[in-house]
């Protein structure tokens, strides 16, 4: 059974808009005007997970990236936190997909982590005492504060992938965004994650995750299947059925926990 | 002793030559560091050539070279904006071409003027030992400039560095600040191409800060060392070209490149000895 969260939750009007995190309807996304995805209508409320599932070119990426604002929306309505406009891109963390360049800057980790405060303090100001607990407590959280005054590029694939999640953490955003944010962790970085995104929830932020692990989207509230178009959305019991998974992979994955 | 010292201390065009090169290398470490993190080398080159017909144009008309370089700069980073606009070709096409458009222009220019030979070996390879006092001047103004807008724009520089989508997503516009950092690198490109000239003021800006990339563990500290390494590049360079008589601009270059070797056969070897203790234990 496939719905939509407009079913659901959405009675205009009636809901806070603080309470709404993410509203979309009827968007449309792409590149240069030529639109990947169409017609998504959602809407994630505060402390609520969604995961975006479907192969490589199926959108997910594209529509992370219309989410925080690196790509203009095609068509149709996107609301983050409440705001039409722009003004809410300061509450919103993101973390992309890293290309893994053979060059890695000259920073330590703590560096890297502390840029996550850069937007809340814009081009000048002062990073304050309780900044500099976020940053300790962002890389204690994702086990990296051991590696604070390492070099990033002493670090493996994965420690690295963890101190840019630690940035995101460090962030303190209403909205996270993270595309792929697993891929290069093992089963410990994973474990890490997954609880640390149960804390984000838990304070009342809500995620975004564009994954290909099955599990991980099982965990979310909510799942929408991409595969160039929604191909379905709704509670992951709902959603992530052998024939939808069938329409999104065009193969036969197995959904078991 | 003396032969390391004395050239300076007698001759007031040696102290000038050091006074103006050791300032160059500051401005350019700090833009050279830029280039170097975000692969900015070409548009580094392109701007460092494409100022010639400028410069050409300048002295053809009685102006100050400074003026006509500032007008190429500008007319390159433009034409880069816009070819790739337009075209949607990827930039590096558009820097080639626009590269190289500019320096066919510039020395077509040249060779329509039958005493022009002697200038253009001036803009290309720069009159270090005949820098005038006002000169130095403008080269204190543009090196506080190019220090004083790195620390203001550190934190959009530093996300630029690290991932532009990153920059954006924090709220710093990467049209805004990639264009701060073009502007840098351009204004440090005219002034310094009467020091060590237009053709090597790109060493200048990639030798210490690729060497300053090798060793240094933070921005702020490779920023430090390629203006260290700059400095001693400029005065080994001064010394050499004095002693040996060879022409100073190129000298000071070639000493700044042997030091990027230099440091990267260190690294080489002190990396391959760590590598094999930590085999042999």
């Amino acid at each position: 059974m496939i719905y939509s969260y407009q079913d659901k939750t959405l009675s205009p009007g009636s809901v806070e808009s603080a309470q709404i995190h993410l509203r979309a309807s009827h968007l449309a996304v792409g590149y240069d005007n030529i639109p990947i995805v169409q017609g998504i209508t959602l809407q994630l409320d505060r402390g609520q997970s969604l995961a975006l599932v479907g192969m490589n070119g199926s959108g997910k990426s594209t529509f992370l990236k219309t989410i925080v604002g690196l790509l203009p929306p095609l068509q149709g309505e996107l609301e983050l936190l409440g705001a039409r406009n722009s003004s809410a891109a300061r509450r919103v963390a993101y973390l992309g997909q890293f290309q893994s360049s053979g060059f890695v800057l000259p920073l330590r980790t703590i560096d890297v982590v502390r840029m996550g405060r850069f937007a809340a303090h814009g081009l000048l100001g002062r990073l304050k005492a309780a900044d500099h607990e976020l940053i300790a407590d962002s890389m204690r959280r994702m086990d990296v504060h051991h590696l604070a005054h390492a070099p990033v590029r002493s670090l493996s694939g994965g420690q690295r992938q963890r101190v840019y999640l630690a940035q995101v953490l460090a962030r303190r955003a209403n909205l996270l965004v993270l595309d792929e944010p697993t891929a290069s962790l093992d089963a410990a970085g994973r474990a890490i994650f997954a609880r640390v995104i149960e804390e984000e929830v838990t304070r009342g932020a809500s995620v975004v995750i564009a994954t290909h692990d099955i599990r991980e989207a099982g965990r979310c509230d909510h799942v929408m299947l991409l595969a160039q178009r929604v191909v379905g959305l709704g509670s992951p019991k709902d959603v992530l059925t052998p024939q939808a998974l069938l329409e999104t992979f065009g193969v036969m994955l197995a959904t078991q926990d | 002793m003396d032969l390391l010292v004395d050239p300076f201390l007698q001759n007031d065009f040696m102290l000038r030559a050091l006074a103006a090169g050791t300032l160059v290398s500051i401005s350019a470490a700090v833009v050279g560091t830029f280039i170097v993190l975000r692969g900015m080398a070409f548009i580094g080159d392109a701007l460092a050539h494409g100022v010639l017909p400028g410069i050409a144009v300048a002295i053809l008309l009685h102006l100050p070279g400074i003026l006509g370089a500032a007008v190429g700069a500008l007319v390159m980073i433009g034409g880069i904006g816009l070819v790739t606009q337009k075209s949607r070709l990827s930039s590096d096409t558009a820097i080639g071409l626009l590269f190289v458009g500019m320096l066919a222009l510039g020395v077509v220019i040249v060779s329509r003027s039958n005493s022009f030979s002697g200038d253009l070996v001036r803009v290309l390879f720069g009159e270090v030992l005949g820098i005038s006092p006002s000169a130095i001047i403008i080269q204190v103004f543009v090196t506080a400039a190019v220090v004083i807008a790195a620390v203001i724009c550190n934190r959009p520089f530093l996300l630029l560095c690290f991932n532009p989508e990153q920059a954006q997503v924090s709220g710093f516009s990467v049209r805004l600040y990639h264009g701060i950092m073009l502007a840098m690198i351009a204004i440090t490109v005219i002034v310094s191409f009467q020091t060590v000239g237009t053709l090597l003021v790109f060493g200048m800006l990639l030798a210490p800060a690729g060497a300053g990339a090798l060793v240094a563990s933070r921005i702020t500290s490779m920023m430090i060392l390629a203006a260290m390494f700059g400095a001693i590049s400029v005065y080994a360079g001064l010394l050499a070209s004095y002693h040996f008589n060879t022409a100073a601009g190129s000298t000071i270059v070639l000493a700044a490149t042997t030091l990027f070797f230099a440091v990267l056969l260190v690294q080489t070897v002190r990396l391959g000895h760590l590598a094999q203790r930590s085999w042999t234990h």
